[in-house]
């Protein structure tokens, strides 16, 4: 089977962007945006250990429940909604075609 | 006025390293980091988590690497300015940089060596419209001195250790009223501080506002009140003289943007040759710099900072030879 997905990113401008996504390599949403050079951080480089990569899942996908340290780490984030992640959480699976993510606002 | 051979900006592994590789050269080093402590983002974001490609380290712990580069570094006898952010460069008669910090330090120095990874650790700031006129007149990011807020009203908001350890040690007979305030009910902090926070809370010492966040900031001159959102949707006002957000630290790459080197996305371009800026005296080495083929690793920015010593002490004695020596011939001789 093809191992590629696609899903939509909303920047920060309200713009879609559908990235054909690989679920082969390990990836995660917030390394796909980087690759794509959308405007998403990731500090500490997936570590869940920054909250440089908040986003909001829009669509209804079912992903796995968020770890403690991922809760914890979006105490350090702003704007956080029930439909928050990191996005260095959020590891590209097959079953996660059609994901739709946006990308939260951050701070100064 | 401090004065040595390579002022390095960020004391990181790569800026450590720096310094063993310029003692090596009997070159002296300084290091200035905007954190209290040596060894960056492995000391201030990871110090617990196991790095695995560091040549002959299978695995070794961030914070372990720092006190290994530490040791390594200490017969060469670096310099610390620590707590303190690079602010201003300017040139002097001699041709020497002189840096001058954020608290008025003032360094000299032929070389400058920018290690400064992801730029300054700042204070996180909330996104609360109209903040910045509030800073330093009742919004503080940091707390220096816990005596400025006794007889206070203080709002604290966050759900890590400092937020709990600060609204306890403010509760106990320093500020007239302590509110902590975080968005949701479940606290991050040590579990022994979690429970004297719910316990002074109980006992009435700590307003305690959990599923909430400070959406407003109100006062003429000073602050004077927050504005309160809850998770349910009400609103509540809290009249205060101050409020601490603490919600950690991010990087910023800071003053250096104004230092006219040539950046690109937040990052300062470099020669692979030698790691040489625009800036005829000025390296960057490690995350800060970019080149066709660059990898953010920290063993990349040890090589960087190798090659960058050299070119740095031919500019220092344009008319001494260099020879490498390998360590295993001459061991190390410190200074």
């Amino acid at each position: 089977m093809d191992h590629t997905i696609n899903v939509t990113v909303i920047d920060r401008e309200g713009e879609a962007h559908t990235l054909e996504a690989p679920t082969d390599m390990g990836m995660n949403m917030m390394e796909l945006c980087k690759s794509a050079e959308l405007p998403v951080e990731g500090t500490c480089g997936g570590m869940a250990m920054c909250a440089s990569c908040h986003m909001y899942v829009d669509s209804d996908h079912d992903l796995p429940a968020k770890s403690d340290d991922e809760e914890d780490m979006l105490d350090e984030a702003f704007f956080v909604e029930d439909t928050s992640r990191l996005g260095c959480q959020i590891h590209l699976a097959d079953d996660l075609d059609g994901l739709e993510v946006r990308l939260a606002p951050v701070g100064k | 006025m401090i004065q040595t051979d390579i002022l390095i900006i960020g004391a990181g592994p790569c800026g450590l390293f720096t310094v063993f590789e310029a003692g090596l050269l009997k070159l002296h080093c300084h290091l200035i980091d905007a954190l209290p402590q040596a060894g960056g983002q492995c000391s201030e974001i990871y110090p617990k988590k196991p790095i695995y490609d560091i040549p002959a380290y299978p695995t070794i712990l961030a914070g372990e690497l720092v006190d290994k580069l530490m040791e390594q570094a200490e017969p060469f006898k670096p310099g610390f300015t620590l707590g303190e952010r690079a602010e201003e460069i300017e040139k002097d008669e001699e041709g020497q940089f002189i840096l001058t910090t954020n608290r008025g330090t003032k360094h000299r120095a032929p070389i400058i060596a920018i290690a400064g990874g992801l730029g300054c650790f700042e204070p996180r700031k909330p996104p609360v419209p109209g903040l910045d006129q509030f800073e330093d007149h009742g919004v503080e990011y940091i707390i220096k001195d816990p005596e400025f807020y006794r007889g206070k009203k203080v709002v604290i908001s966050g759900g890590g250790d400092s937020a709990l350890d600060w609204s306890i040690f403010l509760a106990d007979g320093v500020a007239s009223e302590v509110t902590l305030i975080h968005r949701r009910k479940e606290f991050r902090g040590h579990l022994d501080s979690v429970q004297k926070v719910m316990d002074l809370a109980s006992a009435g010492k700590i307003r305690l506002l959990t599923d909430s966040e400070v959406v407003e900031a109100h006062g003429s001159g000073s602050l004077d009140s927050l504005k309160v959102k809850h998770k349910e949707g009400s609103l509540q006002t809290i009249e205060t003289d101050h409020w601490v957000p603490l919600f950690g630290l991010s990087p910023k790459l800071g003053p250096m943007a104004d230092w006219k080197l040539n950046i690109t996305k937040n990052a300062v371009e470099v020669d692979t040759f030698d790691y040489s800026t625009n800036i005829p005296g000025i390296y960057a080495i490690g995350d800060i710099n970019t080149y066709p083929g660059k990898l953010k690793l920290i063993l990349c920015g040890f090589h960087e900072a190798t090659l960058m010593v050299q070119s740095a002490f031919k500019r220092i004695y344009p008319d001494k030879n260099l020879v490498l020596k390998y360590t295993t011939v001459n061991g190390i001789n410190g200074f």
